[in-house]
């Protein structure tokens, strides 16, 4: 059977962590549970080491461009494995015919987003491919930075125990709605930015604070609720979320009522989700808040230990019911 | 959101929960015939705030689940044909036909686009001179006046590269249907959405010829539960009639300008139901007038038999006879990613709802 | 697909209404309701407004549900 891979197995979902598993994480000696970054152990170090790639459809979002969301994206994945981010490569795959003063905006936004994250741009690739091959342009990014003795255990989520707290900081699904906006195909206009930004100076002011950090995700493709997945498959623990604290802003919940979405299956850019251990989560919380990319930050929820394996939502109305791993096409090359 | 955040109100919504258990009297059971109110009641968690003595089933309601496998192949036929672009709302892409789906044939390369709205549909026919493009118009009394509209605006601007093929229903036959099969049911939780178009009085006969009580209900949790309370009483008071819960968007005759472009563009006709069969008069075809646009008439083509998995009972499902648990393939072979029967694709489908939301209850 | 979902009419231009749900604005046909002004709600549904929503009526709903009482027999 000669299966034909689909846009769902690039969504984040079900079908592309089949992929993923059985197709490359098998093949290449992979380490399972796979994080956002890789931690190596090398000679007394550890490095963290991520790469990933942008194939955004439109180029240019309001709140950003595909180039921003390279430095960020890649950025975020270092720092959300307690790394402090330092080299980044870039590599751009550019259609003949793509207009150089584009790619001059896309570099500079990747020049000033880099300066701003405290990163280094030290090495890349361009290739052209002729009109028709890609689409405009594709980057990849590969990041690596240190990852200090005592915040290992974050990628992996060791030390996380019943009763901790779920914080997300701020309001997620905007990044999705502020791209599907600029596709200008679904005939809406919304204020939406997206929401893409280096958290890495925030979480930093975090780890300085509290030694209580259980585990860290970037929330990004399949959503929030990918990644309460995922933490319920490292922790083998249960999630117990309250629907009315999970912060969604007003005209995205408005479009998802339209559009039959749920925020919980966006993607973002500039949202984490962080497992605070319950002495301390105040404590973090209030870091959070006092950083500009996290005033929103809220307590979603907390870990449990019965009804292991589920997520489950206690809905704002009062009702009760499952959270489901995200599968298929929500919206492709959102990112 | 006004008229939305105000019905979601968690006081409100658990002193109805109170209210009901307080009122209901021994077991009763409702169907639900409306796709938006199956996912409302699973996403609200509705199930959850009631006593256990009420049932709830999930019907015929979902658009997408109930069209006939004949139709998916007939677009899929359409869709290999190099000079066809098909327009479509989203989740038909998904459904199985005999061999193949829309999502598929698009992965083959066929030219299949999703759209919100068939004045969309309009815009692609008009960007694309050289093509033809064939609306897929599925959907209840909601949605069929828009296609209406789009005909009449077709015809306006004179396209000669747009065309219909219509799947479009409408439910009180297939309500008689389940009534005269004997579906073990106190009542109906009615659609509200065809009601604001076609107005209540169209469900009076389930309550005059049937005493089935029957409460036209909106999509909010309070609408829902409000409905739920007021069908209790009917039943403990033995006085099924037809009311409007949904005062704010339902009148006793309706929306006389939507039901005048429907009738204007189209007349019922024989349809065919996924778990039904055909029932006479319960579909939506063009009048002669607008033959033009009828995809079956410009281009004829026929499909063959086909043959469903026979372990797939989303026939029975769309009746009300069984649940999705009672599926011996829900969750092994039919799953929302590989889909076996229509009730697993559609997100207003009861399986792919009680799959979702569930299933590790 | 078949969602339909209160919106507020901010914009008229011909038979075309732009709509806002919480700030996200649509465009949404007008051609099956009459008398709409700015600042009414519609139901949006498939890119139409298929009704007006009766803000008088809605309050009705919403003072019955208010006061419903707990206590009482039926």
């Amino acid at each position: 059977m000669n299966e034909l891979v689909s846009l769902n197995h690039g969504s984040g979902g079900k079908q592309a962590n089949e992929l993923i598993r059985n197709l490359f994480t098998r093949k290449f000696g992979m380490p399972d549970p796979l994080t956002d970054s890789a931690v190596l152990k090398e000679n007394g170090f550890t490095l963290a080491f991520t790469t990933d790639s942008y194939v955004v459809d439109p180029l240019f979002f309001p709140g950003g461009n595909i180039g921003k969301l390279a430095v960020c994206g890649t950025v975020n994945d270092l720092s959300v494995s307690g790394a402090i981010p330092k080299y980044i490569s870039a590599s751009f795959i550019i259609e003949e015919g793509f207009p150089r003063n584009d790619l001059e905006i896309i570099a500079d936004s990747m020049a000033e987003e880099a300066e701003d994250a405290g990163v280094r741009i030290v090495t890349g690739d361009t290739k052209v491919v002729e009109k028709g091959k890609c689409d405009k342009l594709f980057i990849t990014t590969a990041g690596t930075g240190f990852i200090k003795p005592g915040y290992e255990h974050i990628s992996f989520g060791e030390k996380i125990r019943s009763g901790d707290k779920l914080i997300v900081n701020g309001p997620i699904g905007n990044h999705a709605i502020a791209v599907l906006g600029a596709r200008n195909n679904l005939n809406f206009s919304s204020s939406v930015l997206s929401d893409c930004a280096s958290l890495n100076h925030m979480i930093q002011s975090v780890l300085d604070k509290s030694d209580q950090v259980h585990f860290m995700r970037d929330i990004t493709r399949g959503g929030l609720a990918a990644v309460l997945y995922e933490l319920v498959r490292i922790s083998m623990k249960g999630m117990n979320i309250d629907e009315i604290s999970i912060p969604v802003d007003e005209p995205v919940r408005g479009l998802c009522e339209v559009l039959g979405f749920d925020p919980c299956y966006l993607a973002n850019e500039g949202k984490i989700l962080l497992v605070a251990g319950e002495d301390e989560y105040e404590k973090i919380l209030s870091v959070l808040r006092s950083h500009p990319l996290g005033v929103n930050s809220e307590v979603i929820g907390s870990v449990v230990d019965d009804r292991k394996g589920n997520v489950v939502l206690n809905t704002k109305n009062g009702g009760r019911r499952n959270l489901d791993v995200p599968s298929g096409i929500q919206l492709p090359r959102i990112c | 959101m006004k008229y939305i955040e105000e019905y979601r109100d968690r006081e409100l919504i658990l002193r109805l929960a109170a209210k009901i258990a307080k009122t209901a009297k021994g077991k009763y059971s409702f169907m639900e015939v409306c796709g938006g109110h199956t996912s409302a009641i699973h996403r609200f968690g509705i199930p959850s705030l009631l006593p256990q003595e009420i049932n709830l089933i999930s019907g015929p309601g979902c658009p997408v689940c109930v069209t006939g496998t004949d139709f998916i192949d007939k677009a899929i036929l359409y869709s290999q044909r190099a000079d066809v672009i098909i327009v479509t709302f989203g989740d038909l892409i998904r459904v199985p036909g005999s061999y193949s789906s829309l999502e598929k044939e698009k992965l083959k390369g066929a030219d299949v686009r999703i759209v919100f709205s068939g004045l969309e549909a309009l815009n692609i026919a008009r960007s694309n001179e050289d093509k033809t493009v064939i609306f897929l118009g599925i959907g209840f009394e909601t949605t069929a006046p828009g296609t209406a509209v789009t005909i009449r605006q077709a015809e306006e601007d004179g396209l000669v590269n747009f065309l219909l093929l219509s799947a479009h229903k409408v439910m009180p036959p297939v309500m008689e249907a389940l009534v005269m099969e004997g579906v073990n049911i106190n009542g109906f939780i009615c659609p509200g959405h065809v009601a604001a178009i076609t107005g209540s009085h169209i469900f009076n006969f389930l309550a005059e010829k049937y005493h089935l009580g029957c409460v036209v209900s909106g999509f909010e949790p309070a609408d829902i539960l409000q409905s739920v309370l007021m069908l209790v009483r009917q039943i403990n008071l033995n006085s099924p009639a037809v009311e409007i819960q949904y005062t704010r968007a339902v009148t006793y005759s309706g929306n006389s300008l939507a039901q005048n472009q429907l009738s204007e563009v189209f007349e019922y006709s024989d349809a065919d139901w996924r778990g039904f069969g055909t029932i006479p008069g319960s579909g939506l075809t063009l009048r002669k007038k607008y033959e033009k646009f009828d995809a079956e008439k410009r281009i004829p083509l026929s499909v063959g038999f086909h043959n469903e998995n026979p372990n797939c009972i989303c026939g029975n499902i769309l009746r009300g006879l069984k649940k999705p648990d009672d599926c011996s393939l829900l969750g092994k072979s039919c799953t929302p990613e590989n889909p076996i029967g229509a009730c697993m694709v559609s997100a207003e489908g009861a399986c792919n709802s009680y799959f979702k939301y569930y299933r590790n209850e | 697909m078949c969602l339909s979902v209160p919106a507020q009419v901010i914009k008229i231009e011909g038979q075309m209404a732009h709509v806002s749900i919480g700030g996200a604005i649509f465009k949404a046909g007008l051609h099956m309701v009459e008398n709409v002004n700015i600042g009414d709600y519609i139901l949006l549904h498939a890119g139409f407004a298929i009704q007006k929503i009766s803000e008088k009526e809605a309050l009705v709903t919403l003072n019955l549900l208010k006061e419903m009482e707990d206590a009482g027999n039926d």
